[in-house]
């Protein structure tokens, strides 16, 4: 037991759970579906699943300091619309230029939300609740209310979604999938090697003592919700890709599955705790979900949203109650250990 | 002499958010009226409450929950919920006044529900109604599918629809009733004062002996319940309820919140202000709809001015400083 205890970081049971729930949800639908556990389905919801994760890594370097960015989805929705636009306008723009305008789009929206929450003061729900509407309304306007068609758009974004890195038999590992995966290994390393990375996590935990410790904190929050943003482009882009077709209500909603995922995956709420491994294993949970039980006939597919709820309730609650247990429970044992050491006993309790 | 402080008091009073509030409320009518002729008239004054009067319902229970530091982002989709659980049981062949009953009640368990989760639990209420909001908007779908009910009793939709006491509509007899009662709590009973003092810490409200889980919890309760109520007279105005009635609508409700001053650290705010900026807010969009502005060119403006009502006091308080400090260190 002890031996557990010293290799296995309460973080670490964390997305042990969550595979565990994940292959739970799996086992369950596989009885109730016909099918359910196979390739085709495993291709269907990767891309999906890559969208929504490349959102919820922008997420979690923002929910890390404390702040949140519910703007998201429109940023998601606009780059779509821009990107897609300009690509339908001059089908002769390299995939790379367009991939860049996405990000760069991104970036510039999630620079204002920046400015306004480190440089302006302004609390981030307000500002992202704010720019949520702005953005959307940019969109609304600058589309003038038309649609980009699958059409108009260059061949090769078309193929992207069916795009594959390797195959195993029908099993397809997907380009967008491929990216995403990349993307999170890219910002978990930040988040555990860099600088950086670790600053998010001290502005997080203490604001006020990551400020007396001298770090620019309003720089670094400034740069994390360009990052969000600029992810969230790059999330418009694959959406783009996904569906061809774009109107003005693209993107909607995605900020609160974004957030939901962050908060399933573990990630805490008030900041300086998470991973981006966890958001990512979040994320994968949510969408498995969505998509079974859409297939699921034994409910209607209205069920969804409710069940959506719930569980993100429940995330939370056995993340407050039973995570707050372990995590004494293992610091006390620390303690223990740590005094077996010193042949002294008898310090337990008064920790807890 | 006593003119002059009496002045000064006025000075002082007009210095505050409020006096702010009033003289943007001043330039607005002023500039209205002169776009339209009719913005003075008390029909489109009527008009101008009427096309919004279940936010302005629910904008009063949700400045008591941001006083109290926290936030319910679930109320428009309880408004969504309670409207579908009438129209869902109507159809069953409940008897209509039963069903509003029933939509009421609802509301008021899912506002307890969330209360639970926050109060007793400890969870963060951005959390919970976030996941409630997602909750209750999927409740609504369960019970509505993609369907439409409508054909309502004629007496209920002309309820929601026509004048009931001179030329004012049952919704606004109801929200002046409740602006009272909301006042009268918040600003002249001991409740109010609970409100302010775990808005501004929880803890000292704790220590001090104020029941904390069960003001939250009454609070929480009463905004699921006033939101339902803002969905039925919502229902009744359309005459026909779907699954997404009133999405959305928890950003204009907060918003007015919000630029009334109240501070979304709680603690701070009062309804006067709240009153205001939901004048501001009401007249505005009115005037951009006599100006020809589309709906969407509105939320865009509510959202700027969500922004702005924060980062313009930010502003000012952070020159103020840098100026005391320059004269400061001058003197020094």
């Amino acid at each position: 037991m002890n031996a557990i205890r010293r290799t296995l970081r309460p973080e670490q049971l964390r997305i042990l759970v969550l595979l565990f729930l994940i292959l739970m949800v799996l086992l369950f639908f596989s009885t109730q579906i016909e099918n359910y556990i196979s390739p085709r389905f495993f291709n269907r919801i990767s891309t999906s699943v890559a969208i929504i994760t490349v959102v919820t890594v922008g997420q979690v370097l923002v929910i890390l300091t404390r702040n949140i960015d519910l703007s998201v989805g429109s940023i998601v929705g606009f780059t779509a619309y821009f990107v897609g636009q300009q690509l339908a306008g001059n089908n002769d723009i390299s995939p790379i230029v367009a991939v860049l305008m996405a990000v760069g789009v991104g970036g510039l929206m999630g620079a204002v939300n920046g400015v306004l929450v480190a440089y302006g003061g302004v609390p981030a729900i307000i500002v992202t609740l704010g720019t949520l509407a702005i953005y959307r309304t940019m969109l609304v306007e600058f589309s003038d209310a038309q649609t980009v068609l699958t059409a108009d758009l260059p061949q090769w974004i078309l193929d992207l979604p069916r795009a594959n890195i390797v195959s195993f038999g029908d099993l397809d590992i997907r380009l967008m999938f491929g990216m995403a995966l990349l993307v999170v290994i890219i910002f978990q390393f930040v988040l555990m090697f860099l600088p950086y990375g670790r600053r998010l996590y001290a502005i997080g935990s203490n604001p006020e003592a990551a400020r007396m410790a001298g770090f620019p904190s309003k720089r670094i929050v400034f740069i994390a919700f360009v990052l969000c943003g600029a992810l969230s482009g790059l999330a418009g882009f694959m959406y783009l890709a996904r569906f061809g077709n774009i109107t003005v209500v693209a993107g909607l909603g995605i900020e609160l599955q974004s957030v939901a995922a962050a908060v399933v995956g573990g990630v805490n709420i008030f900041g300086g705790a998470g991973s981006m491994i966890g958001a990512m294993f979040g994320a994968i949970l949510i969408d498995l979900l969505e998509n079974s039980l859409i297939r699921w006939l034994e409910i209607s597919e209205f069920w969804r949203d409710f069940l959506l709820g719930l569980l993100i309730l429940l995330a939370v609650a056995t993340d407050a109650v039973i995570m707050n247990r372990i995590q004494s429970f293992w610091s006390q044992s620390e303690l223990e250990l740590g005094s077996d050491g010193d042949g002294s006993e008898g310090q337990e309790g008064s920790y807890a | 002499m006593h003119n002059n402080s009496l002045l000064h008091r006025i000075w002082n009073r007009l210095k505050s958010w409020e006096g702010f509030l009033l003289l943007v409320l001043l330039v607005i009518i002023a500039i209205n009226s002169t776009l339209s002729p009719v913005f003075l008239t008390s029909n489109n004054l009527i008009n101008l409450f009427f096309l919004s009067i279940e936010k302005i319902i629910v904008a009063l229970a949700m400045t008591f929950i941001i006083i109290n530091a926290e936030i319910d982002l679930s109320v428009a989709s309880m408004m969504g919920l309670a409207a579908c659980v009438m129209a869902w049981l109507y159809h069953q062949g409940v008897p209509i006044s039963l069903a509003f009953l029933a939509g009421i009640l609802i509301g008021a368990i899912g506002g307890a529900f969330n209360g639970f989760w926050i109060a007793k639990v400890g969870l963060p209420s951005l959390v919970v109604t976030l996941a409630t909001l997602i909750m209750f908007r999927g409740g609504a779908r369960i019970l509505l599918e993609d369907r439409s009910i409508g054909d309502f009793p004629a007496w209920f939709d002309r309820l929601g629809q026509q004048p009931l006491i001179g030329n004012l509509p049952l919704s606004l007899i109801i929200f002046f009733v409740l602006l009272v009662i909301s006042i009268i709590l918040l600003h002249y009973s001991g409740f109010g004062r609970y409100v302010y003092v775990i808005g501004n810490s929880k803890d000292v409200a704790r220590y001090s002996g104020v029941k904390v889980d069960r003001v939250k919890m009454i609070l929480f309760a009463a905004a699921g319940a006033v939101a339902a109520l803002a969905g039925l007279l919502y229902a009744a105005r359309l005459g026909a309820v779907r699954g997404d009635l009133a999405t959305g609508f928890e950003l204009d409700i907060i918003t007015m919140v919000l630029l009334g001053g109240v501070s979304i650290f709680g603690g701070s705010g009062t309804l006067w202000g709240v009153l205001l900026s939901i004048l501001i807010v009401l007249s505005l969009r009115n005037g951009m709809s006599l100006a020809n502005m589309t709906g969407h060119i509105q939320t865009g403006v509510i959202g700027i001015l969500l922004i702005l009502s924060v980062l313009i006091p930010n502003t000012v308080g952070a020159v103020r400083e840098y100026r005391d400090r320059r004269r400061f260190a001058r003197q020094a």
